[in-house]
């Protein structure tokens, strides 16, 4: 990391802001961006890259809307600072798939109505991704029978618990489990 | 097409994250940043408002406060719809609620304005507020009218004689709490100066109220007013109006002749755009030893915003679901200096319903009767206060299948009799019914040279499914597959609408798409007869069928797409619309709703009272119904906030200071994935002749109607402990669960 004193970024005088400059990885792409040090990650991608496909619903991690994958593990973005990610490579929902060559994870959202205003779907398809990924590695979760057991079996419970940090207010719930259920018996 | 579950039509566009919201529209350019300040008193004046350090901070170009925001338009009570109305900001040093704004900080950029808003210093002199509703709910008055223009009392026959003659009586009180909408996009706006005119991306429900409200505020003609809302990310009744965020982004935008955009946060949007009422019910049966209703009251007491009044119509589905010859309703206010009520999904009819379909719960159990027998029973065959016939009323239907489907019968005849494991098992049911409404809505369908059908209109999408059914409705009354149907959506430079709330916006928009394309098939038809080169050239149009693309009469038939082509080479268009119910006789001549039956179990730890939803179904009748996938979606989804309005959301005013103190996520508690078990929703084939020409009535709030009630009810057979203040949490059924054995 750098830092690079640009100075005030408006036309007031006063105390400057030291921007700092990062590189990272964006769905497969390098960007180097300049940014405050108060800026999340969500807002370096909403603001700075325009990928505003990743939502902000809370900006306090209690929605779940804002999910990416950072190193193919699902985080908020709203609760880590963009300076925190010097040549880490993040997935967001514009590089799971386009509306012309969907992710199967978006196809099956798609397919069962597993949403409705859309607000929260890329974080929940993000985090669903994501989850998946966590029951491959064999990572128990509160609603797991056998913590020990080196296979998680996916029962909707399953789903249920390890989704439940992504909020549908339009109640999509029933549709999104349907929906990833589908995924994961296809495959990813 | 119409009737057909088609897949979202902007599903791809959704799920891909490629919709853009209010908030991440960038066709304006980097647009600057603002951030609100909001009063940290409840009632009070501000006595000095020291704005320069914020002023100096880095990147800040504008601070707002009372002292230098433009004049605005003032709130005019003479047009009919709050949402209409001008909605100024800043408009002096008084505060009226916690967290209404005193200031706005626009910077380059958002960490900026957020920051230099902390320094913004802000010294009050604090007045007595009204903050406690329970201390105010004997200081009542009578509002002139309540919600949607009903009454604000009915009486029909002698009540205190018929229930004071009844074999059984129900007497009791129900509260409901603060409630909010919350959709999952927060309330945000990006304002674009052009010129003289103003474009706004803001996140809306009706367009309509939207360009007016802004154009009274800023005292410009509602013409410079371009109103731009693609897609919004849920409302629920948040958004039916706009709110200070809009008219701060847009006094700022035309300050600094910059584009500014401002989201609320999450905290903010507790404080600033209004609340469901909190209420106090009291809820009277009377009955005969056979369950006939003899007399039924529903009085209701809530709070209001003192100057600017909501009285919630929460009374008002009790005057058309059950018969009985004596009646009374009435809705009371009581004023607090809380923020103002507004229209929460469903108005009226959620918390209505819970206490009038818990009480009804009441009675079947003092009677030993089977819930569903006594709704039965009480069964009218008109509208028992207007008088009037029901246009097509289903509840039996939707009872009585709801229960076979369900397995009603294996019920637990007593309360606390079932155990599964550490649970205590439940069932539990309620009726739904909700009025339906019709408004004014006009809509403009396009058909291009090549063929493809364009709608406009200003109607939004709020995750109603809009975009997919006027698909269906052009792609039926044009003969269109629906990849050859384009439909544009929220701007206010197309023909105008009543937009989306109330459950109106798909019967109201596909009514006038319907119109307009059987107006455009006319223009279609009357080119083909006088165009020499058709082979329709002098048939009879009264025999033409659209389909797959083509007008065919008789044996002869033509692309439309080339009859537009040759006859409208720029095109061909034409309009449709609905009028306001009020100037459609059959919404006077007939009591038209759409209607409901739940059915819930549930499991309440037998230890911890802890009480898990089990599974759910819901049968609902609503005319006929354009795309069951959509509709299924929006009826599961309102029963999910039935869940979550028994069992979990609650907003809490700190009586010091009248603030939201459970202002979050994380501790306004909605239903998550994991409170929601198996849920399914059927609808009943139907059609409704005299809601409108296709048959369909709403759907989107029907689902929450009765929900919590099928829920509270489960409670109290489960563990035979009636709550009656919601929500039904663990500490009020704790104590009076059914000890254990050893």
């Amino acid at each position: 990391m750098s830092d690079s004193d640009t100075g005030a970024m408006g036309r007031s005088q006063g105390e400057t802001v030291r921007l700092s400059t990062i590189r990272l990885s964006v769905n497969d792409q390098a960007r180097q961006l300049e940014v405050d040090p108060r800026t999340s990650l969500l807002d370096a991608l909403r603001e700075h890259l325009r990928l505003s496909g990743t939502k902000k619903g809370c900006d306090h991690g209690q929605c779940g809307a804002c999910t990416v994958l950072v190193n193919g593990r699902r985080v908020n973005s709203c609760l880590t600072l963009a300076v925190m990610h010097e040549d880490d490579e993040i997935v967001t929902i514009e590089g799971l798939g386009d509306p012309e060559d969907l992710h199967a994870m978006q196809r099956a959202f798609v397919e069962r109505d597993g949403f409705q205003c859309g607000y929260c779907t890329p974080g929940q398809i993000c985090s669903a991704v994501g989850m998946l990924a966590e029951v491959e590695a064999g990572w128990p979760s509160h609603a797991t029978a056998d913590v020990s057991a080196p296979q998680v079996a996916l029962s909707d419970e399953e789903i249920r618990e390890r989704m439940s940090g992504n909020i549908c207010r339009c109640a999509a719930y029933p549709n999104i489990v349907a929906a990833i259920r589908d995924t994961a018996q296809g495959g990813l | 097409m119409i009737g057909q579950p088609l897949n979202r039509v902007d599903g791809p566009s959704k799920v891909a994250g490629r919709a853009p919201y209010a908030y991440e529209q960038w066709e304006a350019g980097q647009p600057l940043y603002g951030f609100i300040v909001g009063a940290t008193i409840g009632k009070g004046r501000i006595t000095r408002i020291d704005t320069e350090s914020a002023e100096r901070a880095p990147g800040v170009h504008m601070v707002m406060t009372h002292l230098n925001a433009p004049a605005q338009g003032p709130r005019d009570e003479s047009i009919p719809f709050e949402y209409w109305r001008a909605q100024p900001v800043l408009t002096g040093p008084d505060i009226h609620h916690y967290g209404e704004p005193v200031a706005l900080v626009v910077a380059t950029a958002l960490e900026q304005a957020r920051a230099a808003a902390d320094l913004v210093e802000v010294e009050y002199t604090r007045g007595r507020g009204r903050f406690n509703f329970a201390e105010q709910e004997d200081e009542v008055y009578i509002p002139k009218v309540v919600n949607a223009g009903l009454p604000t009392d009915t009486a029909v026959g002698d009540f205190d004689a018929g229930f004071d003659s009844a074999d059984v009586r129900i007497d009791q009180y129900y509260t409901t709490p603060y409630e909010f909408s919350m959709p999952m996009e927060p309330h945000a706006c990006l304002v674009e100066p052009r010129d003289e005119d103003l474009v706004v991306y803001v996140s809306c429900q009706i367009v309509d109220a939207a360009q007016t409200s802004i154009a009274s505020t800023l005292g410009l003609d509602p013409a410079r007013v371009h109103v731009v809302t693609p897609f919004v990310g849920g409302g629920f009744g948040s958004k039916l109006g706009i709110h200070s965020e809009t008219i701060l982004a847009a006094l700022a935008a035309r300050a600094l002749r910059r584009p500014v955009k401002i989201a609320m946060t999450r905290q903010q949007i507790f404080q600033l755009v209004g609340m469901r009422p909190t209420s106090s019910q009291r809820v009277r049966l009377g009955a005969g030893e056979d369950g006939r209703l003899a007399a039924i009251a529903h009085d209701v007491t809530m709070h209001t915003n003192p100057d600017v009044e909501y009285a919630e119509q929460t009374a008002a589905t009790t005057r058309s679901l059950y018969a009985a010859p004596h009646r009374l309703t009435s809705h009371r206010l009581a004023p607090l200096d809380l923020p103002r009520g507004t229209d929460v999904r469903a108005p009226g009819e959620a918390p209505g319903m819970l206490a009038v379909e818990s009480a009804m719960d009441e009675l079947a159990h003092t009677l030993d009767m089977d819930p569903v027998e006594l709704r039965i029973r009480n069964e009218p065959t008109v509208d028992p206060e207007r008088d009037v016939p029901y246009s097509d009323r289903h509840l039996v239907e939707c009872l009585r299948e709801g229960a076979r489907r369900f397995g009603w019968e294996h019920r637990p005849a007593a309360p606390a009799s079932v155990r599964d494991g550490r649970w205590l098992v439940g069932y539990g049911m309620s009726a739904a019914i909700r009025g339906h409404f019709q408004g004014p809505t006009a809509a403009r369908v396009r058909l291009e040279a090549d063929g493809t059908a364009v709608v406009e209109t200003d109607m939004t999408d709020l995750g109603t499914g809009t975009y997919t059914v006027l698909t269906q409705v052009v792609a039926d009354g044009l003969g269109l597959s629906p990849d050859r149907v384009r439909i544009e959506l929220g701007r206010s430079d197309f023909p105008s609408s009543w937009g989306s709330g109330g459950s109106w916006g798909a019967t109201n928009s596909c009514t006038a798409v319907h119109r307009a394309c059987l107006a455009l098939r006319e223009k279609v038809l009357v080119a083909a007869g006088g165009d020499t080169r058709s082979p329709l050239h002098g048939l009879d149009p009264a025999d033409a069928v659209f389909s797959d693309g083509n007008v065919g009469i008789g044996g002869a038939s033509e692309a439309v797409s080339e009859i537009v082509a040759r006859n409208h080479p720029e095109g061909v268009e034409a309009e449709g619309g609905t009028r306001f119910m009020g100037d459609d006789p059959n919404y006077t001549a007939y009591s038209i709703n759409t209607y409901g039956a739940h059915f819930a179990e549930v499991g309440v730890d037998a230890d911890t009272a802890e009480i898990r939803l089990r599974r759910m179904l819901g049968v609902f009748s609503v005319g006929r119904v354009f795309n069951p996938k959509t509709a299924r979606s929006q009826l599961i989804g309102g029963m999910i906030w039935g869940v979550g309005a028994a069992l979990e959301e609650e907003a809490v005013v700190d009586p010091r200071s009248g603030a939201f103190v459970n202002c979050d996520f994380a501790q306004y508690l909605v239903p998550v994935h994991a409170d929601v078990p198996d849920i399914d929703a059927v609808i009943l084939d139907g059609f409704d002749d005299k809601a409108n020409v296709l048959g369909a009535k709403g759907v989107g709030e029907l689902g929450i109607c009765g929900a919590g009630a099928a829920v509270a009810n489960a409670v109290f057979n489960a563990t035979g402990v009636r709550v009656r203040d919601f929500p039904i949490t663990i500490e009020k059924v704790l104590p009076g669960l059914p000890l254990l054995e050893a």
